[in-house]
């Protein structure tokens, strides 16, 4: 008797073991993008600009990462493809952006709007072909656990994403690109003072914030869920763009915040591949339910927000 | 006089009708790049638009709900808020119109139709005011929260059709119980178009009226304009700007009613196809005013009626429409940095025709003005 209940409730543990390894595991695997897109939104946000597009530069570039692996046989060069397209559409929204009384969020909405056009336009032929998937880092090798092995399978964008974090930390607080792009995004009378160009620093932070968040987006097409389709973003480069005001415009937590997101919307698979089946929309849903409740918890109707870049639309 | 109107229909008119014409010709290098005839594209592109009776009430049929969801984007926007969630509350809306049915006891007719159309309004208004309640409350951007509340309408109306409220009769595609025949929204009598289009038109004129013909729309335009002078003034802006996005959700609320009461019979994933995305841009195009939206709206209809005849004739994937609402909307919104253009140079000709026509450097224009100082000095002293 009682080692039946012991068998069950260690069997009801290493479920629940399952799921967390899941999640964890899933923390990584989805987070990745959202790590990708939130670096680029927090560097394009630090200079003084939102930019909503990064929706539309995550599904063109995933498609163009997709293309290009497929075409060249090399997953690199599609990653390179990717940050291409992102970093393109991106420059289209820092040059609109520049115009005299063009405002930065609706130019993110049609941006939003003509990527995901353009993408699923030229992605059409795509939707069929198995294209080179990006390498796994295998470091769950140590355990026999096929469990264990499958969570620390980790997509190997995800160390140079935490690598980008820490650079970019370091780059604001150290380097003069970094005064100059905060200086921006804080006092762009300042930054005329000192003879800079505010459109110009703003342009190429959108630019390079595209093309950072194109890696994301070739993360999405060549590691996981590693295929095109026409649903493969639904509102993570929106959702990044809360991230980024939940992280405080810091990059490190960015690093956090991708994470936390990652876990939550990898809950859904996780609890349905344990045979929970209930709810799998509203677990899907998590991650959108969790950035409403960050941005209602953060936000305060009386204040900016600590940290925000001082130019920033979102935060007066 | 004439100046003035000349420039202000320049700006109104022109602007968006070259910005609309600059976006075919994008289109049609782009179908070009691909292999496909231009002329060809925007031929078929006017034809499945506006060819004949049937692309007509294609194109109308699919007008009247982007009337609506327009409508949750303007309405907000004129009391200084930008709404994109309005794909959130149409879902809404059409779970909410499939939804009355389980909970309660409907009289199978125009009454019962009635009824679910108030419950898919309701439903709506109450999903965009509460983007304005944490805007105005919470200071939560209302952008992003009504886009993350349209990602969450979507969940939950996947699960409860899928779940809890699916028709165990519907194998395929997972539908709420369809609803009773009499309560359908039938054809308006002589015409192949549906009611629907009748209340798009109607809302638009109506939100038009209270916009620019009453006290209340006076008010929360000013608030639109600037909220803290209105606040100085004495108008209650919070409550103003709340029920601009109430009313805006309550149209896009109607829209997903009027999907599923006139066209799908249930809700299920049929609503889901971008219609509160395109309603955005019908809305910038018609610079956000309910009138304007009107034409706009069913020009865009239009365009995604012609869709499916580009994806026949010319083999262009479905998306193609997509493409050239993206390259409109840009277009659009470079346009912004050409207003008042006009004028600027107008006014810069009468001046300088008035005054001496030759070219003055900063130079001589420094040296010209230490002339005149100099001989007002001479003349006080």
């Amino acid at each position: 008797m009682s080692v039946e209940l012991g068998a069950e409730l260690s069997a009801g543990w290493s479920l629940w073991g399952d799921v967390a390894l899941a999640v964890l595991g899933g923390a990584i695997r989805v987070g990745t993008p959202f790590l990708f897109v939130s670096l680029g939104e927090c560097l394009t946000e630090k200079s003084g600009r939102i930019n909503l597009g990064l929706e539309g530069v995550l599904v063109l570039s995933a498609m163009a990462g997709f293309a290009g692996s497929l075409w060249t046989g090399s997953a690199w060069l599609g990653v390179l493809a990717a940050a291409a397209a992102g970093a393109l559409l991106a420059l289209l929204h820092g040059l609109l952006c520049s115009l005299p009384r063009v405002n930065d969020i609706a130019t993110g909405i049609a941006l939003m709007l003509l990527g995901a056009g353009l993408a699923f336009y030229l992605g059409k032929p795509l939707i069929q072909p198995q294209a080179a998937q990006l390498p796994a880092l295998e470091w769950g090798a140590w355990s026999d656990s096929p469990q264990v092995q499958a969570a620390l399978r980790i997509n190997v964008l995800f160390p140079i994403g935490v690598a980008l974090a820490v650079l970019m930390a370091w780059a604001f607080a150290n380097t003069r690109w970094g005064l100059i792009v905060r200086m921006a995004g804080d006092s762009s009378d300042a930054a005329r003072a000192l003879g800079y160009s505010v459109n110009g620093v703003r342009i190429w932070a959108t630019t390079v914030g595209g093309f950072l968040a194109g890696i994301g987006g070739a993360s999405l097409s060549l590691h996981y869920p590693g295929s095109w389709n026409e649903g493969l973003s639904s509102g993570q480069g929106l959702i990044a763009v809360a991230l980024v005001i939940f992280a405080r415009w810091r990059p490190m937590a960015c690093l956090g915040a991708a994470l936390l997101f990652g876990g939550a919307g990898a809950l859904g698979p996780a609890l349905q591949s344990v045979g929970m089946g209930w709810g799998y929309h509203l677990f899907n849903a998590m991650p959108y339910a969790l950035t409403l409740l960050i941005l209602i918890w953060t936000c305060s109707p009386k204040r900016a927000l600590q940290g925000a870049p001082m130019e920033l639309g979102v935060s007066r | 006089m004439s100046d003035s109107r000349l420039v202000s229909l320049f700006d109104n008119v022109m602007l968006p009708v070259l910005a609309l014409a600059g976006s075919l010709l994008l289109f049609g290098g782009f179908v070009w790049l691909g292999g496909a005839s231009p002329v060809e594209a925007w031929v078929l592109l006017f034809k499945g638009a506006f060819g004949d009776a049937f692309s007509w009430q294609n194109t109308l049929q699919r007008a009247a709900p982007l009337m609506l969801t327009a409508l949750c984007v303007a309405l907000p926007q004129r009391a200084g808020l930008m709404v994109i969630g309005g794909e959130g509350a149409l879902v809404m809306g059409g779970l909410a119109c499939a939804a009355l049915p389980y909970a309660i006891e409907l009289p199978s007719h125009v009454g019962g139709t009635f009824m679910v159309l108030v419950a898919s309004a309701l439903a709506g208004a109450a999903w965009i005011a509460l983007a304005g309640v944490l805007r105005e409350h919470r200071g939560v951007n209302e952008t992003i929260s009504s886009l993350l509340l349209g990602y969450l309408a979507i969940g939950v109306f996947k699960h409860l059709v899928e779940g809890p409220m699916r028709d165990p009769a519907s194998l395929n595609k997972p539908s709420t119980l369809p609803l009773p025949e009499g309560m359908l929204l039938g054809l308006i009598p002589g015409q192949e178009v549906h009611w629907g289009l009748v209340i798009g038109a109607v809302a638009c004129v109506l939100a038009g009226l209270w916009l620019f013909g009453s006290t209340h729309g006076f008010a929360t335009r000013v608030v639109g304009g600037n909220a803290r002078a209105a606040r100085l003034v004495g108008l209650p802006s919070h409550r103003l700007i709340i029920t601009a996005c109430a009313l805006g959700g309550a149209a896009a609320g109607l829209a997903g009613g009027i999907e599923v009461a006139a066209v799908h019979t249930a809700a299920n994933a049929s609503l889901i196809v971008g219609l509160g995305y395109t309603g955005i841009l019908v809305s910038f195009v018609a610079r956000h005013n309910p009138w304007v939206i009107v034409p706009v709206a069913i020009l865009f209809g239009g365009f995604g009626a012609a869709g499916s005849l580009l994806q026949r004739r010319l083999d262009l994937p479905d998306a193609s429409v997509l493409v050239l609402q993206g390259f409109a909307f840009v277009l659009i919104l470079a346009a912004e940095a050409w207003r008042g253009r006009l004028g600027e140079w107008l006014s810069w000709r009468a001046a300088s025709a008035a005054k001496s026509p030759v070219h003055e450097t900063s130079r001589q224009r420094l040296q010209r003005e230490a002339l005149i100082a100099l001989k007002n000095r001479k003349e006080a002293a």
